[in-house]
């Protein structure tokens, strides 16, 4: 893949990137989230159809056009992503062969698609019955079913996508030997990761993607893992941050051993963190895509789908908190990571959405009183900037970095005493980013405690008092402003624990 | 909607040279809206937090069956046996409410149980028979007038209701920062419902008076109105359908609310079986079939989504009204059975359509 370049509407995801691969490799692509790495392989895969992208994309040296996912399976090759892409109502050789059942007339010879499932299968060496129903296996085996797909294409180039995020070690070494095998059979594989054990364990190269650009090309042998990782985040800092000068008092939020398991596979999600938080603190989680950062904030608030374990103290005292409205009864608000899907109600007024979490406080005993939540609201609406004609607009129709501070609006209108952000300036232009970091400390000096989850390294480091690490469900670093350099963050959201 | 309710009726009118605007038939008209009319007014809100009831037909017949039978059987008088209707109507909305809101089971399915079984249960206990009522002020429920007097004080007090709603918002308007009405839109919003009470009691007054079943829905729907547009529970419904996920996660609790509105849904269904089962003098065991899709359709012609955020207790009686306009319309031509049906059916999904592509362009 040479010079590619690619841009979405306000951002340049991809910048003259050049990438190759050869026959019988396995070359890693490595990263933070947003570097482009999903992008890049989605140009590779035909999601972005040619020619929406810059540069020029080479299969044995001649170069591709494609215009369709179809296009670019018949070229050879076969992409694995994160999101999978079965149907779990029917079996793992229905999914394996899904539009491509063999048959003739449009009747399908059964016993063919099954024998050649169990060939496929055994010939990878997993133990999963074609017969199986692809949503009874765990997410791991789910994962192994996706990649047999993706090898009865008769692919010559696999790519993967985080491929062991979901899987057990047992099932990782089980991929890791199908991978090594079809290495030896001559097929190259893309294996993007950011585990860097794994990487540095498994590639012959590694290609760091930062920002949309190429930073280098090495083999593995020549790295280490703190030279990957530098040039993972090294980056002059653009961002300005508001200088912060608030003071921090007493403990106002503390979780002692806070474990989640995912509903279906038990997984842990979240494993044994501990940590406490002070007002006028932000607190910020930094790690990587399924770090267990999203659902550490869900146990605090009682929303996390899944069994949980694990004690939370607000104001010294244990509270139990098993629903939303246990949490906010004790002074804590969430804003989550996705806006429309859980923060607003798109179809009503910006006024509607910002007093539904209040509701209790600015109404009568039954009745609602419309006055009443307008002064309430109004000079939240308005310290906040959200940019709308009144506040009888509907949600659905404002800019996304207005929508984010109507539900910010929403939760600072409950007056919490914690205020919990995952991903507070995901999708968010930069003007109404820097309105949000200036609302962030100036919520902190005026005592709120604040817990911040982000994917933007720098946001996390620019904001934060202090930085707490997860990798995998697991704390693996704790960290005041001044111990927390890029560096040092990234080394514990890859897995490898502070050296003292 | 309004308009085309009114474009409706001239164009009967016309059709049915005058006939179907002379005093008598509106009166019928309005009468007939009303067992519709509290069914949609109750159903609007379960469809509002995204669920449907489909057993609302077989839920009516089986309570008006069981207040006649207390009457009948037991000897209970008046109030005791609209009571145990009543009752009927409550016990049973609540366990499909539990059912679909602590039990998970989908409403659609758990009310397609109800309707089959709930009409099992009403043949049953009559035997198959109709019975008609015994206690005679039983009937004067859906037959009876209100003296001219009444009306005309019921008039009265819409009319200035309506005056104090207008300059109260006005109030409200200038206080938010919004731009006040001015004169002249201030005497529309005044005089145009205004008018349309005076008429409205007027043309029911010239035939017999405002009619008992009409007072009913008419408190119904200003009750349904009031709580859904001026409580928080009311606002919790449209958060629960609008975006379930965002409401769990701001605190409310979706189970209990699903659950009330089921409850409140048998409850008007009970209501809606007493008024059916006196206008009609009898109770019978098929009593209902089919009146929960006029009460469906009443809702979403009136504006209300079936995927839950959208509607209004006042839209989905301006749906009655239209569809109890379609029939009464259609029977004054002596237009066959069948062919009403058909085209009921289309006018419904072309109402909605236009409603969609309306809402696309936006």
């Amino acid at each position: 893949m040479r010079a590619i370049g690619k841009s979405f509407p306000g951002v340049r995801a991809l910048d003259g990137v050049s990438f190759d691969l050869f026959a019988g490799e396995i070359h890693a692509l490595v990263g933070e989230n947003g570097a482009g790495k999903s992008t890049l392989m989605k140009i590779l895969g035909g999601v972005y159809p040619y020619p929406s992208y810059d540069g020029d994309v080479q299969i044995a040296g001649l170069t591709k056009r494609f215009r369709t996912v179809r296009e670019s399976e018949h070229a050879g090759i076969a992409i694995v992503f994160q999101e999978l892409s079965l149907v779990p109502e029917l079996t793992v050789g229905e999914n394996i062969f899904l539009g491509r059942e063999p048959g003739r007339l449009g009747v399908v010879d059964w016993n063919g698609l099954y024998a050649q499932s169990a060939a496929l299968l055994h010939e990878l060496n997993l133990d999963i019955s074609p017969h199986a129903q692809v949503g009874k296996l765990g997410t791991g085996r789910q994962q192994l079913v996706e990649i047999a797909k993706a090898l009865s294409q008769n692919a010559q180039i696999l790519v993967l996508d985080e491929p062991t995020a979901a899987l057990t070690d047992a099932e990782a070494e089980s991929l890791f030997a199908v991978l090594e095998q079809l290495r030896s059979r001559g097929i190259g594989t893309i294996y993007i990761s950011h585990r860097l054990e794994e990487v540095f364990r498994l590639s012959n190269r590694i290609t760091v993607l930062r920002d949309g650009r190429t930073i280098g090309t090495n083999p593995a042998s020549e790295l280490s893992q703190s030279q990957v990782i530098a040039r993972m985040v090294g980056r002059e800092v653009s961002q300005i941050f508001p200088a912060t000068k608030h003071q921090v008092g007493e403990v106002v939020l503390e979780a002692r051993h806070l474990h989640a398991e995912e509903p279906i596979t038990g997984k842990h999600v979240v494993n044994d963190v501990s940590f406490s938080v002070r007002q006028g603190e932000v607190l910020g989680i930094a790690g990587l895509m399924g770090a267990g950062r999203t659902e550490t904030l869900q146990c605090l608030f009682g929303a996390f789908p899944g069994r949980t374990r694990g004690e939370i103290f607000v104001g010294g005292k244990k509270v139990p908190i098993s629903r939303p409205a246990d949490a906010m009864a004790h002074g804590i608000g969430f804003v989550t990571e996705d806006r429309k899907r859980s923060g607003l109600v798109l179809d009503q007024t910006i006024l509607r959405n910002m007093t539904l979490a209040a509701l209790p406080k600015l109404s009568g005993r039954f009745t609602t009183n419309e006055s009443r939540e307008m002064e309430a609201a109004r000079p939240v609406a308005e310290s906040l900037r959200v940019k709308a004609s009144s506040l009888y607009t509907l949600a659905g129709t404002l800019s996304g970095g207005n929508q984010q501070k109507v539900v910010l609006g929403k939760w600072l209108l409950n007056t919490p005493k914690v205020l919990l952000l995952d991903e507070p300036t995901r999708g968010i232009d930069v003007g109404a980013k820097q309105e949000i970091y200036t609302t962030i400390a100036k919520l902190a000096e005026s005592g709120m405690a604040v817990i911040l989850v982000s994917s933007e390294l720098p946001e996390v480091l620019g904001l934060s008092d202090r930085v707490l690490v997860l990798h995998e469900g697991i704390q693996t670093g704790e960290f005041t402003r001044e111990q927390a350099t890029p560096e040092a963050v990234m080394a514990a959201a890859t897995g490898q624990v502070a050296h003292a | 909607m309004v308009l085309a309710l009114i474009a409706v009726w001239i164009i009967f009118t016309a059709v049915t040279d005058g006939i179907f605007f002379t005093p008598r038939n509106f009166s019928n008209l309005i009468r007939q809206t009303a067992v519709t009319g509290i069914l949609a007014a109750g159903m609007v809100m379960v469809i509002i937090t995204g669920q449907i009831d489909l057993s609302v037909g077989s839920l009516l017949g089986l309570s008006g069956m069981t207040a006649v039978l207390a009457q009948t059987f037991l000897h209970w008088g008046l109030g005791p046996s609209l009571l145990a209707g009543l009752l009927v109507g409550l016990v049973i909305g609540a366990f499909q409410g539990w059912l679909t809101a602590y039990g998970q089971i989908p409403s659609f399915i758990v009310t397609l149980g109800g309707l089959l079984a709930w009409r099992g249960a009403a043949k049953g206990i009559s035997g198959g028979n109709t019975y008609p009522i015994g206690v005679a002020s039983f009937k004067s429920i859906g037959q009876a007038y209100l003296g001219p007097g009444v009306g005309w004080g019921l008039m009265a007090i819409g009319v200035v209701g309506t005056v104090w709603l207008v300059l109260s918002r006005n109030r409200a308007r200038r206080k938010h920062g919004l731009e006040p009405w001015g004169a002249g839109s201030i005497a529309l919003r005044i005089v145009l419902p205004a008018v349309l009470i005076v008429v409205f009691v007027a043309a029911l007054n010239a035939y017999a008076g405002v009619p008992v079943p009409v007072l009913i829905l008419v408190l119904i729907a200003l009750l349904g109105t009031f709580v859904t547009e001026n409580t928080r529970f009311g606002r919790y419904l449209y958060a629960i359908g609008g975006n379930p996920e965002a409401a769990r996660l701001s605190g409310i609790n979706l189970r209990s609310h699903v659950l009330m509105t089921f409850c409140i849904l048998g409850v008007l269904a009970g209501i809606a079986g007493a008024i059916y089962t006196a206008r009609v003098g009898s109770a019978g065991p098929d009593a209902g079939t089919l009146l929960e899709l006029d009460a469906i359709a009443a809702c979403v012609i009136g504006g209300a989504s079936l995927m839950g955020g959208r509607g209004t207790v006042f839209g989905a009686c301006l749906g009655a009204l239209f569809m109890a306009s379609l029939d009464n319309g259609m029977s004054l031509k002596n237009v066959p059975d069948f062919i009403q049906d058909i085209v009921k059916g289309g006018i419904l999904v072309t109402a909605v359509g236009l409603d969609i592509l309306g809402r696309k362009k936006d």
